[in-house]
Order: C-alpha cells, then structure tokens, then sequence
C-alpha cells in the first residue's frame, strides 16, 4: 500500500495548505487544541476539497466551486465594525440579546453582555487559547465525522460563541449571534461556535449570518441536557460561499427545534449532524430557502436515532426562480437499539421557472425493527387550481402567486414557536416574493 | 337581464362539454339547474368563473350586457361574479380573515373604490360569520386547512357574504352535507338573496332546493339545456329520474 495519498492539487487545496501552514503557529490554542487543528488538517490534507464522486458532496462539489481559496481573514479595523452596525436588521423588531462578531471576530464593545444568572458568555478564540475546559471537552465531540468542511474547520477555526446556559435556567430573551461582514475585501472565515445547554435549561438562539463576499465556513457543537429545550434558527445571506456545519448531540427527553432560512444566498451548503443520544426527545428539524438567479442552496442532514422513543419531523421547503438550484439530502439513520423511532422527513420544491432545478435525495438506514420512519419528497409548479381559487375571489394573477408561495413556506415557518421569529422571516420571505419577477 | 349565456359551445382537451347552450337569469332570480353526471353543470360553473383550460370554441356569456369571456377570473370577480366551489380549496399559511380582507380590497382596487376599514371589515366579518356558525378562531385559520366538508362549504358562503357578488354560482353546494350542515349552508344563502343579485345553484339532488327554494329550474343534458320550469319541475324529476332526458338531447 502506498503511502498516505496527498490529494492536495487545486489552486485552492494549496492555497488552504499555505495558509495553515503559516497560520497554525498564530491561530489560538496551545496543546491538546494544537494537536486538535493537525490531526484535522492531516484529514483534509488526505481527501482534499470534496468534489461530485463524493456521494455527500455530489451536488455541491466544492473543488470545481472554489477556483481560489482567500486569505485569511485580518481582524476587523474601526470601519469594518462601523459597517457591521445595522447587521441583524432582520430582527430589529425582536427583543434579543445582540452578539455582534466582525468578519468572524467578536466584537465585545457592540455586544450586549449584560450579566444573567445562569448564562456565561465568551469568545471562542480566547477560550481555545486558555485550554477552556468546556471548550476541550465539546469542541470535535459532539458529533463524531470524518467530512472534510468539519475538519477544515476544527483545523482553521478563528472565533466563534461559546455560550453555556446553565441546568434549570430559561434564558428569556433570544440570543442573536450577528456575524456581520465588516470588509468588502473577499477572505476566508473560519468560525466555530459552541453551545452547551445543560439539562432541563431553555433557550431560544438565532445564529444570524451575513456573510458579505467572503468564503465561509462555520460550525457549532450544540450540546444539549436531558429535558432541556433549544429553538435553534440558522439565517443566512451570503455573496459568497458558505458552508455551515451543526453538531448536535442531544439528550433524554429533550427538545430541539431548528430553522434554516436563507433568502439571499449564492453558495450555500447546510450540514446538520444530529445525534439523539437520549431516550424519549423530540425535534423538529426544519427550513425554508428562497432562491433566485444562479443561486444554490444545500441542506444536507444526517439524523442519527442512538436511542429509541425518540420522534424527530424534518420538513424543508425550497422556492426557487430563474436559473436557482436547490439541493436536499436527508438521511436518517436508526441503530439497532433504537426501538419505537418515529421519523418522518419530507422536502418540497416549487418551481417557479423552466430552468430551476431541485435534487432530492431521502434516506433511510434503518437497523431496528420496530420503529415508523418515512420519507417523501415533491418537486412542482405552482397549483393552478389553487391558483384560480384565489384569482377568482378578485386576487390578481401576480398577487396570487406571490400569495400561493406564501401559503407553500407558510406551512413550515409556521412552526416556528417563537412569535416574534416567526413573523421577522415570514416578513423576510414576502419582501423577497416582492422583488421576484 | 343580469346573465345572458347564448349558444355556448365548450370543449376541454378536445373533448366538447357544452353544446350550444342557452342561458338566462334575472336580478333577483334564483335559478337551479340540475341533471345528470357528464352533463356540463360543473364545466359551465366553471367557465362562468373564467377558470383556464376550457375552450370557447362558439357563442358568449353576458353579464349585464357585457362580455365577460375575455375577462380574467379576478376581473370577473370584481364585476361581481362568486363561484362557490363544490371542493373548496386549502390555502395553508393564509389565515382565513387575511384571505378575505385581501379579496374584498383586491376587488375593491379593481373597481376603483377605496379599501375597506378595519373597523367596518371585522364588523362585517364577524356578524357574519357568527350567522354561519363559524368561530372567531376558524377565523384565525388558514383557508380550509382541516376543515369538515361541512364547515368549507360554510366558509365559502361567508366568502360570499362578504364579497357580495351580482351573480352567485352555487356549485353542488350539496355535496357532502348532512341534514345539519345543509340548512346552515341553506340560511346563509338564502339570507344573501336580493332584488338586484341572482343565483345560480347547480345541484345533482332534489333535496337542496327544499331549503333553497328555486324561481326557475333548468334541467340540463349532454351539454345544453333541455328543460325549464317552475320549482315543481325539480320534484318531477325526483320522481322521475333523469332517463327521459339522456334520450332526448342525443
């Protein structure tokens, strides 16, 4: 057998290589943190960028859409946190606690860091580089994977949210991470997060990110308690690539419920690796993409049932326009153990010109036998006897439309349990149905 | 003459549905039309309401003088036509309150009128719907979403009595109801005629018109009508059955 295989050829692989290279003595976190970001970048260094003969990657093959690989972020001067200041407008209409990161740094100055019983707060970058206890024992933890964007992350990772809410702690007010893009200048970020929800604590978190031109790629460890309670929303906007990665591992009757959105996104791929770990917990897995011109959206899950008398949904929507392409891979895993599964996945796509495009690909690996899982998936047009229905109550072709696409992702984000939330993305998704051609 | 149909000829997929055809209903009238499966009372509710796909290969429908086959189904709309459909529509996501205010202003715009207040819109809605037994979290929901076969019907009379049309089609209101839900759906239509408005109610069963007591009734067979008379002609065809008219339209 050859030696390790180096599969690194591409202007970008060699530019990533570059850039560890030279960065790996600066970037923080001494030790076991050290080892942590080798051992990653060697798993990188093996496979290279995954490309379409990579079955998780086949539709987003990110070797032919990265020619280049930027530079490494510099730390955001005074006029980039100038230019992040109105970032997380989305929400301006929520009551929420503001963490604001610049290019992928935290910026404690316009963050709200108000103390509150049960809540710590603090930068990724300085507890990697503190040998942070919470940090060493979840970060790489919580989802055991070998894709190659985790371990570019884990290899590069810069700054990120470590947040910890406390057993028995409802923590009121949602927690807004605003990763704002504060250069114009095209770079790379590397942001890792991590979040540690301990058992029978709530909390709502909105993981906000605008994303500018840069290439990015952002990963959380979300760890969460027995009977603990997470509303988990993923927003994203973004004029370049962005790759983000949840690693969730989740305990005994507990509940998760995740939105991804995104309704301004050229390169976006959505991995969520979610670990039931605990008996007797329900999640709700989620999302809605809006898409037009050339854009791609991927939302790739794995859903891993450890544990039985688990129930998990998960329920995406995709709208897409002009040349948009959407891409959904949901795959759910039951092991041997998991008696009495519920499991229940269904995409949908609307079609609104000729030349958009929606891959599906549902799966199921099922181990146990005594569990309810399926699956379904429906690309279409809109209906056009809905369509009438609501033209011939005086509604006007263009407004039914708009309307129709309303009711589509109205369906999912009306799931969504927190009110203020909600409307902020059904406002989102209407200003982008007014726009749309 | 509110609606005037005249020699109506429609096809669908190559197929002819209605074969010259004629038609007409007073302000005020409330005409039946009945017949047998196949015989183009669906296909006539819906080429009155303008709904794509049928063919007009001959002849014309008038409302009020005016042609409306070239019209849109939403302008048709505005110039006061209601089909009721005999299967109501789901529109998930869309509350059924938002539903109807954004109708009545659409068609509102369409006229040239202002929009319709707050205030007066929820009075409006509100008597109404409590009229029909429909409750204020009904109102709440999104259009027909999980709704009974009984409360949809309901849901499109009270889009009526809020839209106000000059000409009601009722397309097999009937369908599905039982005893109770019919003489709901029945009050609230009956609560809705006028002199200067005219219904159609399109209806398999004799039944219904007990409760909606028709002016005229028009047997239709093989895509046009055959018969016309009083409301006594409906229990002759109780009686009767529909035999004698599949022979004579052929």
């Amino acid at each position: 057998m050859n030696a390790e295989v180096r599969a690194i050829k591409t202007p970008a692989e060699q530019a990533l290589s570059a850039a560890f290279a030279s960065a790996r003595s600066t970037l923080p976190g001494k030790g076991a943190v050290a080892a942590l970001r080798e051992d990653a970048f060697r798993q990188f260094e093996t496979r290279g960028l995954p490309h379409r003969r990579v079955e998780e990657w086949k539709y987003t093959d990110l070797r032919a859409l990265m020619r280049e690989a930027y530079p490494l972020a510099a730390p955001p001067d005074a006029a980039a946190k100038a230019h992040a200041k109105a970032a997380g407008d989305m929400f301006s209409g929520v009551d929420c606690r503001r963490l604001v990161f610049v290019d992928g740094d935290f910026a404690p100055e316009l963050s709200d860091l108000k103390p509150e019983p049960g809540l710590s707060i603090g930068s990724m970058a300085e507890a990697l580089a503190s040998g942070d206890a919470l940090v060493a024992a979840n970060v790489g933890k919580t989802f055991v994977t070998d894709d190659v964007a985790v371990a570019l992350n884990t290899a590069l990772m810069g700054d990120g949210a470590v947040i910890r809410i406390a057993k028995g702690t409802e923590i009121k007010r949602p927690i807004h991470l605003v990763f704002a893009a504060g250069s114009d200048k095209p770079s790379s970020i590397f942001i890792r997060s991590l979040i540690v929800v301990e058992e029978g604590a709530k909390a709502v978190v909105i993981d906000d990110h605008d994303s500018g031109p840069a290439q990015v790629n952002a990963a959380l460890d979300l760890v969460i308690g027995d009977k603990a309670q997470v509303d988990y929303c993923k927003i994203t906007r973004a004029r370049g690539l962005h790759v983000a990665s949840l690693l969730a591992s989740v305990g005994a009757k507990a509940q998760l419920n995740t939105f991804a959105f995104t309704n301004d996104a050229a390169v976006l791929r959505n991995q969520n690796f979610i670990r039931f770990a605990g008996e007797g917990t329900k999640a709700g897995i989620r999302g809605v993409s809006l898409l037009r011109g050339k854009q791609h959206a991927d939302t790739t899950l794995l859903i891993e049932h450890a544990a039985g008398h688990c129930e998990s949904r998960e329920q995406f929507k995709a709208v897409l326009d002009e040349q948009a392409h959407s891409v959904f891979q949901g795959k759910i895993v039951v092991k041997p153990h998991a008696q009495k599964t519920d499991a229940k996945m269904m995409t949908r796509a609307l079609l609104l010109s000729d030349e958009a495009e929606a891959d599906n690909k549902p799966e199921l690996e099922i181990f146990a036998d005594d569990v309810v899982c399926g699956h379904g998936a429906t690309v279409s047009a809109p209906d056009e006897t809905l369509k009438f229905y609501l033209m011939s109550r005086g509604i006007p072709e263009q407004e039914s439309e708009a309307l129709l696409v309303q009711a589509f992702i109205g369906e999912v984000i009306e799931e969504i349990a927190h009110e203020g939330i909600r409307d902020a993305l059904m406002f989102a998704a209407l200003r982008w149905l007014g726009t749309h051609a | 003459m509110l609606l005037e149909i005249k020699n109506l000829h429609v096809e669908i997929d190559g197929k002819k549905i209605l074969n010259g055809l004629n038609l007409t209903v007073e302000k005020g009238q409330v005409a039946a039309i009945m017949g047998p499966n196949g015989s183009g009372k669906s296909t006539l509710a819906y080429v009155l309401a303008g709904k794509p796909g049928y063919e007009v290969s001959e002849g014309d429908v008038l409302l009020d003088g005016e042609s409306v086959l070239e019209m849109s189904p939403d302008e048709r709309a505005a110039k006061g036509v209601f089909l009721a459909f005999q299967y109501p529509v789901e529109v998930p996501g869309v509350a059924t309150m938002t539903f109807l205010r954004t109708a009545l202003n659409a068609q509102r715009k369409t006229r040239g009128q202002p929009e319709v207040s707050t205030p007066e819109f929820m009075k409006l809605v509100r008597d109404t719907a409590g009229q029909l037994g429909i409750s204020q979290e009904m109102l709440r929901r999104a259009v027909n979403v999980g709704f009974s076969g009984g409360e949809k019907k309901r849901n499109e009379i009270l889009q009526m009595a809020v839209l106000q049309p000059r000409l009601a089609v009722l397309d097999e209101t009937d369908s599905g109801l039982d005893i109770d839900a019919l003489k709901i759906v029945a009050d609230g239509v009956n609560a809705l005629r006028s002199p200067e408005r005219a219904m159609v109610v399109i209806t398999h069963y004799q039944r219904l018109l007990n409760y909606i007591v028709p002016d005229l009734v028009h047997v239709m067979a093989r895509g046009r009508v055959v018969k016309s008379g009083g409301k006594e002609l409906a229990l002759e065809l109780e009686a009767k059955g529909y035999a004698e008219f599949q022979d004579e339209a052929a």
